[in-house]
Protein backbone atom coordinates (compact mmCIF):
# COMPACT_ATOMS: atom_id res chain seq x y z
CA UNK A 1 0.00 0.00 0.00
CA UNK A 2 2.78 2.42 0.84
CA UNK A 3 4.08 2.15 -2.71
CA UNK A 4 0.94 3.70 -4.11
CA UNK A 5 0.98 7.38 -4.92
CA UNK A 6 -0.80 9.72 -2.61
CA UNK A 7 -3.08 12.19 -4.27
CA UNK A 8 -3.47 15.47 -2.51
CA UNK A 9 -4.86 18.21 -4.64
CA UNK A 10 -5.73 20.74 -2.00
CA UNK A 11 -3.72 22.43 0.71
CA UNK A 12 -4.04 20.94 4.16
CA UNK A 13 -7.52 21.69 5.28
CA UNK A 14 -8.19 23.29 8.58
CA UNK A 15 -10.24 21.05 10.75
CA UNK A 16 -12.74 22.15 13.29
CA UNK A 17 -11.89 19.96 16.24
CA UNK A 18 -14.33 21.85 18.45
CA UNK A 19 -17.29 19.72 17.43
CA UNK A 20 -17.71 16.03 16.89
CA UNK A 21 -21.21 16.42 15.48
CA UNK A 22 -21.88 14.57 12.25
CA UNK A 23 -24.52 16.14 10.04
CA UNK A 24 -26.32 13.79 7.66
CA UNK A 25 -27.88 15.94 4.96
CA UNK A 26 -31.61 15.19 4.79
CA UNK A 27 -33.13 16.49 1.59
CA UNK A 28 -36.23 14.33 1.85
CA UNK A 29 -35.24 11.63 -0.60
CA UNK A 30 -35.53 8.54 1.51
CA UNK A 31 -34.50 6.67 4.54
CA UNK A 32 -31.47 7.91 6.43
CA UNK A 33 -32.07 5.68 9.43
CA UNK A 34 -29.47 3.13 8.25
CA UNK A 35 -26.79 5.76 7.72
CA UNK A 36 -27.47 7.27 11.12
CA UNK A 37 -27.46 3.86 12.87
CA UNK A 38 -24.25 2.80 11.18
CA UNK A 39 -22.50 6.07 12.13
CA UNK A 40 -23.50 5.52 15.76
CA UNK A 41 -22.32 1.90 15.61
CA UNK A 42 -19.02 3.18 14.19
CA UNK A 43 -18.59 5.45 17.19
CA UNK A 44 -20.34 8.73 16.42
CA UNK A 45 -21.76 10.19 19.61
CA UNK A 46 -23.71 13.00 18.02
CA UNK A 47 -25.50 12.56 14.68
CA UNK A 48 -27.98 15.11 13.34
CA UNK A 49 -30.13 14.48 10.29
CA UNK A 50 -30.91 17.86 8.81
CA UNK A 51 -31.11 20.19 5.83
CA UNK A 52 -30.54 23.30 7.94
CA UNK A 53 -27.55 25.28 6.66
CA UNK A 54 -26.44 26.57 10.07
CA UNK A 55 -26.55 23.11 11.62
CA UNK A 56 -24.65 21.57 8.72
CA UNK A 57 -22.00 24.29 8.74
CA UNK A 58 -21.56 23.95 12.50
CA UNK A 59 -20.97 20.21 12.24
CA UNK A 60 -17.53 18.66 12.47
CA UNK A 61 -18.20 16.42 9.50
CA UNK A 62 -20.88 15.94 6.87
CA UNK A 63 -22.42 12.90 5.22
CA UNK A 64 -24.17 13.35 1.87
CA UNK A 65 -26.26 10.23 1.22
CA UNK A 66 -28.57 9.58 -1.68
CA UNK A 67 -30.89 6.99 -3.16
CA UNK A 68 -33.29 7.01 -6.07
CA UNK A 69 -33.34 9.06 -9.25
CA UNK A 70 -30.60 11.70 -9.47
CA UNK A 71 -32.75 14.38 -11.13
CA UNK A 72 -35.22 14.37 -8.23
CA UNK A 73 -32.41 14.18 -5.69
CA UNK A 74 -30.58 17.19 -7.10
CA UNK A 75 -33.77 19.19 -7.55
CA UNK A 76 -34.61 18.82 -3.86
CA UNK A 77 -31.01 19.31 -2.80
CA UNK A 78 -30.85 22.62 -4.66
CA UNK A 79 -34.35 23.73 -3.69
CA UNK A 80 -33.35 23.43 -0.04
CA UNK A 81 -30.14 25.37 -0.67
CA UNK A 82 -27.99 22.38 0.31
CA UNK A 83 -25.74 22.89 -2.75
CA UNK A 84 -24.61 26.27 -1.43
CA UNK A 85 -24.20 24.89 2.07
CA UNK A 86 -22.13 21.96 0.87
CA UNK A 87 -19.92 24.22 -1.26
CA UNK A 88 -19.21 26.42 1.75
CA UNK A 89 -18.44 23.44 3.96
CA UNK A 90 -16.07 21.95 1.39
CA UNK A 91 -14.26 25.29 1.07
CA UNK A 92 -13.91 25.46 4.85
CA UNK A 93 -12.26 22.05 4.90
CA UNK A 94 -14.98 20.13 6.73
CA UNK A 95 -14.60 16.39 6.05
CA UNK A 96 -17.38 15.24 3.70
CA UNK A 97 -18.47 11.70 2.86
CA UNK A 98 -20.75 11.19 -0.15
CA UNK A 99 -22.61 7.89 -0.54
CA UNK A 100 -24.08 6.34 -3.73
CA UNK A 101 -26.22 8.98 -5.47
CA UNK A 102 -24.48 11.44 -3.13
CA UNK A 103 -21.19 10.52 -4.80
CA UNK A 104 -22.71 10.69 -8.28
CA UNK A 105 -24.17 14.12 -7.48
CA UNK A 106 -20.66 15.46 -6.79
CA UNK A 107 -19.65 14.82 -10.42
CA UNK A 108 -20.03 17.25 -13.30
CA UNK A 109 -22.80 15.36 -15.06
CA UNK A 110 -24.94 12.22 -15.11
CA UNK A 111 -26.57 10.53 -18.09
CA UNK A 112 -29.45 9.41 -15.85
CA UNK A 113 -32.95 10.81 -16.49
CA UNK A 114 -31.95 11.92 -19.99
CA UNK A 115 -28.93 13.89 -18.78
CA UNK A 116 -28.53 16.02 -15.65
CA UNK A 117 -25.97 18.65 -14.67
CA UNK A 118 -24.65 17.74 -11.25
CA UNK A 119 -22.77 19.73 -8.60
CA UNK A 120 -19.38 19.69 -10.31
CA UNK A 121 -17.08 19.10 -7.35
CA UNK A 122 -15.34 16.53 -9.57
CA UNK A 123 -14.99 16.32 -13.34
CA UNK A 124 -16.47 13.30 -15.04
CA UNK A 125 -19.78 11.92 -16.27
CA UNK A 126 -21.85 9.20 -14.63
CA UNK A 127 -23.10 6.66 -17.20
CA UNK A 128 -25.44 3.70 -17.36
CA UNK A 129 -24.10 0.15 -17.45
CA UNK A 130 -24.43 -1.03 -21.06
CA UNK A 131 -27.59 -2.82 -22.20
CA UNK A 132 -27.02 -6.57 -22.59
CA UNK A 133 -24.00 -6.16 -20.35
CA UNK A 134 -21.67 -9.15 -20.16
CA UNK A 135 -18.33 -10.24 -18.76
CA UNK A 136 -15.27 -10.90 -20.93
CA UNK A 137 -16.13 -14.61 -20.89
CA UNK A 138 -19.64 -13.87 -22.16
CA UNK A 139 -21.40 -14.29 -18.81
CA UNK A 140 -24.47 -12.10 -18.67
CA UNK A 141 -24.17 -9.35 -16.04
CA UNK A 142 -27.36 -8.11 -14.43
CA UNK A 143 -28.23 -4.45 -13.92
CA UNK A 144 -28.63 -3.09 -11.24
CA UNK A 145 -25.12 -4.03 -10.13
CA UNK A 146 -26.51 -5.42 -6.88
CA UNK A 147 -24.56 -7.18 -4.17
CA UNK A 148 -21.08 -7.49 -2.72
CA UNK A 149 -18.16 -6.63 -4.96
CA UNK A 150 -14.47 -6.23 -4.27
CA UNK A 151 -12.93 -2.79 -4.08
CA UNK A 152 -9.39 -2.34 -5.30
CA UNK A 153 -7.69 0.57 -3.54
CA UNK A 154 -6.13 2.83 -6.20
CA UNK A 155 -4.46 5.09 -3.68
CA UNK A 156 -3.61 5.31 -0.03
CA UNK A 157 -6.17 7.21 1.90
CA UNK A 158 -6.93 7.53 5.63
CA UNK A 159 -10.42 6.15 4.98
CA UNK A 160 -8.94 2.84 3.80
CA UNK A 161 -6.94 2.40 7.04
CA UNK A 162 -7.30 -1.12 8.37
CA UNK A 163 -9.36 -2.26 5.36
CA UNK A 164 -7.80 -4.92 3.18
CA UNK A 165 -7.25 -4.25 -0.50
CA UNK A 166 -9.97 -6.02 -2.52
CA UNK A 167 -12.32 -6.12 0.47
CA UNK A 168 -16.03 -6.61 -0.25
CA UNK A 169 -18.52 -3.77 -0.08
CA UNK A 170 -22.26 -3.67 -0.87
CA UNK A 171 -23.32 -1.97 -4.11
CA UNK A 172 -26.71 -1.34 -5.63
CA UNK A 173 -26.84 0.96 -8.67
CA UNK A 174 -27.54 1.07 -12.41
CA UNK A 175 -25.44 4.15 -13.16
CA UNK A 176 -21.75 4.39 -12.43
CA UNK A 177 -18.69 6.56 -12.86
CA UNK A 178 -16.29 4.81 -15.24
CA UNK A 179 -12.83 4.65 -13.73
CA UNK A 180 -11.42 6.38 -16.80
CA UNK A 181 -13.71 9.40 -16.24
CA UNK A 182 -11.88 10.66 -13.18
CA UNK A 183 -8.37 11.50 -12.00
CA UNK A 184 -9.52 11.16 -8.40
CA UNK A 185 -10.43 7.50 -8.17
CA UNK A 186 -9.57 6.17 -4.70
CA UNK A 187 -11.01 2.71 -5.26
CA UNK A 188 -12.38 0.78 -8.21
CA UNK A 189 -14.64 -2.21 -8.87
CA UNK A 190 -14.80 -4.59 -11.80
CA UNK A 191 -18.19 -5.47 -13.26
CA UNK A 192 -17.42 -6.31 -16.84
CA UNK A 193 -16.15 -2.74 -16.99
CA UNK A 194 -14.04 -0.79 -14.51
CA UNK A 195 -16.01 1.58 -12.33
CA UNK A 196 -15.16 4.01 -9.56
CA UNK A 197 -16.00 2.57 -6.15
CA UNK A 198 -14.66 5.65 -4.38
CA UNK A 199 -13.33 9.08 -5.29
CA UNK A 200 -11.28 11.40 -3.12
CA UNK A 201 -10.05 14.97 -3.34
CA UNK A 202 -8.90 17.03 -0.37
CA UNK A 203 -11.52 16.88 2.36
CA UNK A 204 -14.10 15.08 0.20
CA UNK A 205 -14.37 11.30 0.01
CA UNK A 206 -17.28 9.58 -1.70
CA UNK A 207 -18.28 6.00 -2.29
CA UNK A 208 -20.50 4.33 -4.86
CA UNK A 209 -21.05 1.46 -2.42
CA UNK A 210 -23.03 1.68 0.80
CA UNK A 211 -20.69 1.62 3.80
CA UNK A 212 -23.74 1.57 6.08
CA UNK A 213 -24.73 -1.79 4.56
CA UNK A 214 -21.24 -3.25 4.17
CA UNK A 215 -20.94 -4.95 7.55
CA UNK A 216 -17.49 -4.78 9.19
CA UNK A 217 -15.67 -3.20 6.23
CA UNK A 218 -18.30 -0.49 5.96
CA UNK A 219 -18.30 0.22 9.69
CA UNK A 220 -14.51 0.46 9.61
CA UNK A 221 -14.65 2.99 6.79
CA UNK A 222 -17.21 5.04 8.74
CA UNK A 223 -15.04 4.84 11.87
CA UNK A 224 -12.09 6.09 9.78
CA UNK A 225 -14.25 8.95 8.52
CA UNK A 226 -15.13 9.88 12.11
CA UNK A 227 -11.46 10.36 12.99
CA UNK A 228 -10.36 11.83 9.65
CA UNK A 229 -9.08 15.41 9.76
CA UNK A 230 -9.91 16.05 6.10
CA UNK A 231 -6.38 15.78 4.83
CA UNK A 232 -4.76 12.97 2.93
CA UNK B 1 -12.56 -10.08 -8.94
CA UNK B 2 -16.24 -10.27 -9.46
CA UNK B 3 -19.59 -9.69 -7.89
CA UNK B 4 -20.16 -12.31 -5.20
CA UNK B 5 -23.17 -14.60 -5.34
CA UNK B 6 -25.41 -13.93 -2.38
CA UNK B 7 -26.80 -16.19 0.36
CA UNK B 8 -29.98 -14.85 1.93
CA UNK B 9 -31.57 -16.41 5.00
CA UNK B 10 -35.30 -15.76 5.19
CA UNK B 11 -37.31 -15.25 8.38
CA UNK B 12 -41.08 -15.68 8.55
CA UNK B 13 -42.35 -13.21 11.10
CA UNK B 14 -45.85 -12.99 12.58
CA UNK B 15 -46.64 -10.04 14.84
CA UNK B 16 -42.99 -9.52 15.61
CA UNK B 17 -42.16 -13.17 16.34
CA UNK B 18 -40.30 -15.61 14.13
CA UNK B 19 -42.50 -18.56 13.27
CA UNK B 20 -41.50 -21.95 11.86
CA UNK B 21 -38.83 -21.91 14.56
CA UNK B 22 -35.14 -21.39 14.49
CA UNK B 23 -32.79 -23.86 16.09
CA UNK B 24 -29.41 -22.26 16.57
CA UNK B 25 -27.12 -23.63 19.18
CA UNK B 26 -27.08 -21.27 22.12
CA UNK B 27 -29.78 -18.91 20.98
CA UNK B 28 -31.72 -17.49 23.88
CA UNK B 29 -34.97 -16.70 22.18
CA UNK B 30 -35.75 -18.60 18.99
CA UNK B 31 -38.69 -16.33 18.31
CA UNK B 32 -36.86 -13.02 18.45
CA UNK B 33 -36.26 -11.74 14.91
CA UNK B 34 -33.72 -9.20 16.11
CA UNK B 35 -31.50 -11.74 17.80
CA UNK B 36 -31.80 -14.12 14.84
CA UNK B 37 -31.02 -11.37 12.34
CA UNK B 38 -27.94 -10.46 14.37
CA UNK B 39 -26.82 -14.07 14.38
CA UNK B 40 -27.15 -14.31 10.62
CA UNK B 41 -25.39 -10.97 10.22
CA UNK B 42 -22.48 -12.23 12.35
CA UNK B 43 -22.47 -15.59 10.55
CA UNK B 44 -21.73 -13.98 7.19
CA UNK B 45 -25.16 -13.82 5.55
CA UNK B 46 -25.09 -11.42 2.60
CA UNK B 47 -28.58 -10.07 3.15
CA UNK B 48 -31.60 -10.89 5.28
CA UNK B 49 -35.14 -11.24 4.04
CA UNK B 50 -37.97 -10.81 6.46
CA UNK B 51 -41.35 -12.10 5.35
CA UNK B 52 -44.14 -10.56 7.37
CA UNK B 53 -47.06 -12.95 7.59
CA UNK B 54 -49.05 -10.90 10.09
CA UNK B 55 -52.61 -11.39 8.94
CA UNK B 56 -54.13 -8.23 10.31
CA UNK B 57 -53.18 -4.88 8.90
CA UNK B 58 -53.87 -3.29 12.30
CA UNK B 59 -51.05 -5.27 13.88
CA UNK B 60 -48.53 -3.96 11.40
CA UNK B 61 -47.13 -1.43 13.85
CA UNK B 62 -45.28 -4.32 15.48
CA UNK B 63 -43.71 -5.09 12.12
CA UNK B 64 -42.44 -1.55 11.67
CA UNK B 65 -40.94 -1.56 15.15
CA UNK B 66 -39.22 -4.88 14.48
CA UNK B 67 -37.81 -3.62 11.18
CA UNK B 68 -36.56 -0.50 12.95
CA UNK B 69 -34.78 -2.53 15.61
CA UNK B 70 -33.21 -4.92 13.11
CA UNK B 71 -32.05 -2.03 10.91
CA UNK B 72 -30.39 -0.29 13.82
CA UNK B 73 -28.35 -3.38 14.71
CA UNK B 74 -27.76 -5.22 11.45
CA UNK B 75 -25.49 -3.60 8.87
CA UNK B 76 -26.25 -5.71 5.84
CA UNK B 77 -29.17 -5.21 3.44
CA UNK B 78 -32.63 -6.02 4.72
CA UNK B 79 -35.58 -6.88 2.48
CA UNK B 80 -39.09 -6.89 3.90
CA UNK B 81 -42.05 -8.50 2.15
CA UNK B 82 -45.56 -9.67 2.88
CA UNK B 83 -48.76 -7.66 2.60
CA UNK B 84 -47.19 -4.72 0.76
CA UNK B 85 -50.19 -3.19 -1.00
CA UNK B 86 -49.75 0.55 -1.20
CA UNK B 87 -47.15 3.25 -1.63
CA UNK B 88 -47.66 4.17 2.03
CA UNK B 89 -46.71 0.61 3.07
CA UNK B 90 -43.46 0.96 1.13
CA UNK B 91 -42.68 4.36 2.55
CA UNK B 92 -43.26 3.18 6.10
CA UNK B 93 -41.06 0.11 5.62
CA UNK B 94 -38.25 2.12 4.04
CA UNK B 95 -38.48 4.74 6.75
CA UNK B 96 -38.32 1.99 9.35
CA UNK B 97 -35.01 0.89 7.82
CA UNK B 98 -35.80 -1.69 5.14
CA UNK B 99 -33.45 -1.41 2.16
CA UNK B 100 -35.75 -3.25 -0.22
CA UNK B 101 -39.42 -4.04 -0.22
CA UNK B 102 -40.87 -7.12 -1.82
CA UNK B 103 -44.21 -6.86 -3.63
CA UNK B 104 -46.16 -10.00 -4.45
CA UNK B 105 -49.95 -10.24 -4.75
CA UNK B 106 -50.48 -6.51 -5.15
CA UNK B 107 -48.31 -6.51 -8.28
CA UNK B 108 -50.60 -9.08 -9.89
CA UNK B 109 -53.75 -7.09 -9.24
CA UNK B 110 -52.17 -3.80 -10.19
CA UNK B 111 -48.92 -4.02 -12.18
CA UNK B 112 -48.78 -0.22 -12.31
CA UNK B 113 -48.17 -0.32 -8.57
CA UNK B 114 -44.71 -1.67 -9.37
CA UNK B 115 -44.07 1.05 -11.93
CA UNK B 116 -45.28 3.77 -9.59
CA UNK B 117 -43.19 2.41 -6.68
CA UNK B 118 -40.04 2.12 -8.79
CA UNK B 119 -40.46 5.67 -10.07
CA UNK B 120 -41.03 7.02 -6.61
CA UNK B 121 -38.46 5.08 -4.59
CA UNK B 122 -36.06 3.79 -7.26
CA UNK B 123 -35.82 0.33 -8.79
CA UNK B 124 -33.04 -0.59 -6.39
CA UNK B 125 -35.51 -1.05 -3.56
CA UNK B 126 -38.36 -2.76 -5.41
CA UNK B 127 -38.30 -6.55 -5.42
CA UNK B 128 -41.11 -8.43 -7.15
CA UNK B 129 -41.83 -11.80 -5.53
CA UNK B 130 -43.25 -14.47 -7.84
CA UNK B 131 -44.76 -17.75 -6.59
CA UNK B 132 -44.92 -20.17 -9.52
CA UNK B 133 -46.08 -23.73 -10.23
CA UNK B 134 -45.40 -25.92 -13.24
CA UNK B 135 -48.47 -26.47 -15.44
CA UNK B 136 -49.73 -30.07 -15.41
CA UNK B 137 -49.92 -30.28 -19.19
CA UNK B 138 -46.28 -31.22 -19.72
CA UNK B 139 -45.59 -27.97 -21.56
CA UNK B 140 -42.78 -27.07 -19.17
CA UNK B 141 -44.50 -23.73 -18.67
CA UNK B 142 -45.12 -22.21 -15.27
CA UNK B 143 -48.04 -20.24 -13.92
CA UNK B 144 -48.00 -17.37 -11.44
CA UNK B 145 -49.92 -17.88 -8.18
CA UNK B 146 -50.93 -15.40 -5.50
CA UNK B 147 -52.00 -15.53 -1.84
CA UNK B 148 -49.12 -17.70 -0.73
CA UNK B 149 -49.50 -20.05 -3.68
CA UNK B 150 -53.20 -20.72 -3.23
CA UNK B 151 -54.71 -18.75 -6.11
CA UNK B 152 -53.84 -19.34 -9.77
CA UNK B 153 -53.70 -16.25 -11.95
CA UNK B 154 -53.54 -17.67 -15.47
CA UNK B 155 -50.39 -15.57 -15.98
CA UNK B 156 -47.36 -17.27 -17.55
CA UNK B 157 -44.27 -16.89 -15.38
CA UNK B 158 -41.59 -15.81 -17.87
CA UNK B 159 -43.77 -13.17 -19.51
CA UNK B 160 -44.65 -11.84 -16.06
CA UNK B 161 -41.01 -11.61 -15.04
CA UNK B 162 -40.19 -9.64 -18.19
CA UNK B 163 -43.15 -7.35 -17.64
CA UNK B 164 -42.13 -6.66 -14.04
CA UNK B 165 -38.56 -5.90 -15.15
CA UNK B 166 -39.93 -3.52 -17.80
CA UNK B 167 -42.09 -1.87 -15.13
CA UNK B 168 -39.01 -1.07 -13.06
CA UNK B 169 -38.56 -3.97 -10.64
CA UNK B 170 -34.95 -4.08 -9.46
CA UNK B 171 -34.90 -7.77 -8.61
CA UNK B 172 -37.07 -10.89 -8.80
CA UNK B 173 -37.59 -13.30 -5.92
CA UNK B 174 -38.70 -16.52 -7.60
CA UNK B 175 -40.30 -19.20 -5.41
CA UNK B 176 -41.31 -22.58 -6.76
CA UNK B 177 -44.48 -23.64 -4.96
CA UNK B 178 -43.92 -27.18 -6.24
CA UNK B 179 -40.59 -27.35 -4.45
CA UNK B 180 -41.21 -25.19 -1.39
CA UNK B 181 -40.80 -27.34 1.73
CA UNK B 182 -39.77 -30.48 -0.21
CA UNK B 183 -35.97 -30.29 0.26
CA UNK B 184 -35.71 -31.60 -3.32
CA UNK B 185 -33.81 -28.55 -4.58
CA UNK B 186 -34.78 -25.45 -6.54
CA UNK B 187 -36.86 -25.73 -9.71
CA UNK B 188 -33.81 -25.16 -11.90
CA UNK B 189 -35.42 -24.98 -15.37
CA UNK B 190 -37.76 -22.12 -14.49
CA UNK B 191 -35.03 -20.35 -12.51
CA UNK B 192 -32.71 -20.56 -15.52
CA UNK B 193 -35.44 -19.51 -17.95
CA UNK B 194 -36.35 -16.41 -15.95
CA UNK B 195 -32.76 -15.49 -15.19
CA UNK B 196 -32.00 -15.63 -18.92
CA UNK B 197 -35.14 -13.71 -19.83
CA UNK B 198 -34.50 -10.62 -17.68
CA UNK B 199 -31.55 -8.27 -17.11
CA UNK B 200 -32.26 -7.78 -13.41
CA UNK B 201 -30.99 -10.11 -10.65
CA UNK B 202 -33.00 -13.23 -9.78
CA UNK B 203 -33.14 -14.85 -6.32
CA UNK B 204 -33.90 -18.59 -6.33
CA UNK B 205 -36.21 -19.83 -3.59
CA UNK B 206 -38.10 -22.95 -2.57
CA UNK B 207 -36.85 -26.48 -2.01
CA UNK B 208 -33.32 -26.28 -0.62
CA UNK B 209 -32.31 -29.39 1.31
CA UNK B 210 -28.58 -29.69 0.71
CA UNK B 211 -25.60 -27.49 0.01
CA UNK B 212 -25.40 -28.92 -3.51
CA UNK B 213 -28.85 -27.46 -4.11
CA UNK B 214 -27.38 -24.02 -3.43
CA UNK B 215 -24.57 -24.71 -5.91
CA UNK B 216 -27.05 -25.86 -8.55
CA UNK B 217 -29.14 -22.73 -8.04
CA UNK B 218 -26.17 -20.71 -9.28
CA UNK B 219 -24.56 -23.05 -11.82
CA UNK B 220 -27.67 -24.59 -13.38
CA UNK B 221 -30.35 -22.11 -12.36
CA UNK B 222 -28.29 -19.03 -13.22
CA UNK B 223 -29.48 -17.31 -10.05
CA UNK B 224 -27.73 -14.24 -8.67
CA UNK B 225 -28.69 -15.08 -5.10
CA UNK B 226 -30.18 -18.00 -3.21
CA UNK B 227 -32.74 -17.76 -0.45
CA UNK B 228 -33.00 -20.45 2.20
CA UNK B 229 -34.90 -20.82 5.42
CA UNK B 230 -35.08 -24.20 7.05
CA UNK B 231 -31.56 -25.51 6.31
CA UNK B 232 -30.16 -22.58 8.25
CA UNK B 233 -32.89 -22.19 10.86
CA UNK B 234 -32.70 -25.79 12.00
CA UNK B 235 -28.93 -25.77 12.14
CA UNK B 236 -28.58 -28.35 9.36
CA UNK B 237 -25.88 -26.13 7.92
CA UNK B 238 -24.35 -22.85 8.92
CA UNK B 239 -23.97 -19.95 6.51
CA UNK B 240 -20.20 -20.44 6.78
CA UNK B 241 -20.50 -24.10 5.75
CA UNK B 242 -22.67 -23.09 2.83
CA UNK B 243 -20.12 -20.48 1.74
CA UNK B 244 -17.21 -22.90 2.08
CA UNK B 245 -19.06 -25.43 -0.07
CA UNK B 246 -19.89 -22.83 -2.72
CA UNK B 247 -16.29 -21.62 -2.79
CA UNK B 248 -15.05 -25.20 -3.27
CA UNK B 249 -17.48 -25.46 -6.18
CA UNK B 250 -15.85 -22.45 -7.82
CA UNK B 251 -18.56 -19.91 -7.03
CA UNK B 252 -17.53 -16.38 -6.09
CA UNK B 253 -18.70 -15.64 -2.58
CA UNK B 254 -17.94 -12.96 -0.01
CA UNK B 255 -15.76 -13.94 2.93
Amino acid sequence: MSARPRQCHQPKAFYNSMTQTVAVIDYGMGNLHSVESALREAGASDVVVTADAETILAAGRIVFPGVGAIRDCLAEFRRLGCDTTLRLAVERGTPVLGICVGMQSLMARSEENGGVDCLGFFNGTVMRFPRNHSDIDGTKLKVPHMGWNQVSQNQNHPLWDGIADNAYFYFVHSFFLPEAESDFVAGSFDYGIKGSAAIAKGNVFATQFHPEKSHDNGLKLLANFLTWDGTC
Amino acid sequence: MSLAKRIIPCLDVDQGRVVKGVNFVGIRDAGDPIEIARRYNDAGADEITFLDITASHEQRDTTYRTVEQIASQVFIPLTVGGGVRAVTDIRRLLNAGADKVSINTAATFNPDFVRESAERFGSQCIVVAMDVKALDNGSGRHELFTHGGRKPTGIEAIEWAQKMADFGAGEILLTSMDRDGTKDGYDLPITRAISDAVDIPVIASGGVGTLDHLVAGFTKGGADAVLAASIFHFGTYTVAEAKAHLAQSGIAIRW
